[in-house]
């Protein structure tokens, strides 16, 4: 079933179409968060594949669920998209009930909710981030099982096991908003170039009490890796 | 799936007994899919929506002029890949949905809405149904073009292409596509897109069909390129002139038959029929 659509090219296409039509749609990820004082960054590589083809080499992996919260979404695409519409639909309701900015806890335990109710139907790892006026700047990480853990930072996605290491090297408590976007700016674009399923452009989203903004950094502007 | 029956959602447990009784050598009927090449690209004012038009049945060419590029509301069409019957039936489905709820709401559909319940569908069946879509269309918000997989996940991007021969079209989209393309342009590139599918990928195959949908104006082109018509030598059939054959010999019998005989073999009027 996880057959490639470029290793048999003379079978019947019966035998190597479904592979490519009816494989689940996956986004082999790096994602990331980082808390800074007064809000978060969010970072995202934009490679969605089916098998071993590139569906979509410009995704948007970073969803907004409320004004001031975002997740980050790795696994599968269907499932990741499905989980992320229902939070947004129960957060806006909450919100009215609220009449406030609702909490990034709350967010993410609806999320947390979801995934783990359905833990055996879905392959979902998220990171739920944002700002509200109680909390500040926070990150939660919802892995494969269902559980929700704040961080002061989060990686995640098949990328992000090539980066453990840089990150905990270079992670400092206290960084200031310019130094977290240029440590995940690093820390994604290192995963990109040793991650096959991690790649394109890096998205950027910053999440402050002053408003959201969002920044694209395309291939050829990618940090540069000495290594190279 | 035990742990969590009749918490909602449907049950697929028939459809793992199937696996399992394929694994075991039980040859399973083949449905018709549509080893498809179809595309969509956004241009200036509108879109631009293409399909080649072959369904197979294994490595049989079931159907060497069919429809891919289905109707879903005046303003918004659909090209399918996968089964057929999945495709068709998705399709037919949501644009009786949204035809209701034009009348409820008296305006005309959004791409969204049609994109929402599409996606909502496939994900509930959990990629059970095979359909995978090109959705494109302009609303009030603009024009639109989104893909939708079998399992339910969509992306929203300027040009697509989907089915086994989307590498083919796609090749030519990411060489010659541009921003803000005029009519024109767009319809040659996506001609383009379809024929390469068409002549590299098995499964693709027959014409080339072109949906342009701009605000308040759709045109469906069936048959915009016949690309594989089939050549006679004489188009419109053999004729011989009387006397290409020479008569060697001739012999007359009276008929037994209780009928008149002919007296003049030319004129068939005076023939008798009891």
């Amino acid at each position: 079933m996880l057959q490639g659509v470029g290793v048999a090219p003379f079978k019947s296409t019966s035998e190597w179409l479904p592979s490519i039509l009816e494989q689940q749609h996956m986004m082999g990820t790096t994602i990331m968060a980082v808390e800074f004082d007064g809000g978060v960054v969010l970072g995202a590589d934009s490679r969605t594949t089916t098998g071993a083809y590139i569906a979509n080499r410009v995704s948007d992996k970073i969803t907004p669920l409320a004004e001031r919260i975002y997740c980050c979404r790795s696994g599968s695409a269907a499932d990741t998209q499905a989980i992320s519409d229902y939070v947004r639909y129960y957060l806006s309701i909450h919100e009215l009930d609220l009449d406030d900015w609702p909490l990034v806890k709350t967010a993410a335990s609806i999320c947390r909710e979801l995934c783990y109710s359905n833990k055996d139907r879905l392959l979902a790892g998220m990171i739920c981030a944002g700002w509200d006026p109680h909390y500040g700047g926070q990150v939660y990480t919802i892995p494969l099982g269902g559980t929700m853990v704040r961080q002061p930072y989060s990686i995640g996605g098949s990328g992000s096991t090539y980066i453990y290491g840089f990150c905990d090297a270079h992670f400092q408590k206290g960084m200031s908003r310019e130094q977290c976007i240029e440590f995940t700016k690093k820390a994604i674009a290192l995963a990109m170039t040793r991650d096959g399923s991690s790649g394109g452009v890096i998205r950027l989203v910053v999440v402050e009490e002053s408003g959201v903004s969002r920044e694209m950094i395309a291939g050829q502007d990618l940090p540069s890796i000495s290594a190279e | 799936m035990s742990q969590l029956q009749g918490f909602g959602g449907f049950q697929f447990d028939l459809l793992e007994r199937n696996e399992k009784l394929k694994e075991k050598g039980y040859q399973v009927p083949t449905a018709r899919k549509t080893g498809t090449t179809i595309v969509g690209v956004v241009f200036q004012d509108g879109v631009v929506l293409g399909a080649d038009t072959r369904a197979t049945s294994d490595t049989t060419v079931f159907d060497k002029n069919c429809e891919k590029i289905h109707y879903i509301a005046p303003n918004i069409y659909c090209c399918g890949a996968g089964t057929a019957a999945d495709t068709e039936n998705t399709t037919a489905l949501i644009s009786s949905q949204l035809k209701l709820h034009r009348l409820n709401s008296g305006r005309e559909s959004r791409v969204t809405t049609a994109l929402t319940l599409l996606k909502r569908m496939l994900f509930r069946y959990q990629g059970y149904v095979s359909a995978a879509l090109v959705l494109g269309g302009v609303d009030f918000y603009g024009p639109h073009l989104y893909t939708v997989y079998p399992h339910g996940s969509t992306d929203r991007l300027p040009f697509v292409t989907m089915g086994s021969g989307s590498l083919a079209a796609m090749s030519v989209f990411e060489s010659k596509y541009k921003d803000d393309m005029s009519r024109a342009e767009a319809e040659q590139l996506v001609y383009e897109a379809i024929s390469a599918g068409i002549f590299n990928d098995l499964g693709s195959g027959g014409n080339v069909d072109l949906c342009v949908i701009t605000r308040g104006h759709t045109e469906y082109m069936r048959g915009y390129a016949k690309e594989n018509e089939r050549l006679f030598r004489k188009p419109q059939g053999y004729s011989f002139p009387v006397g290409t054959t020479s008569i060697l010999s001739s012999i007359f019998e009276k008929s037994l038959a209780h009928t008149p005989s002919v007296t003049d073999p030319e004129s068939s009027f005076s023939m008798a029929v009891d």
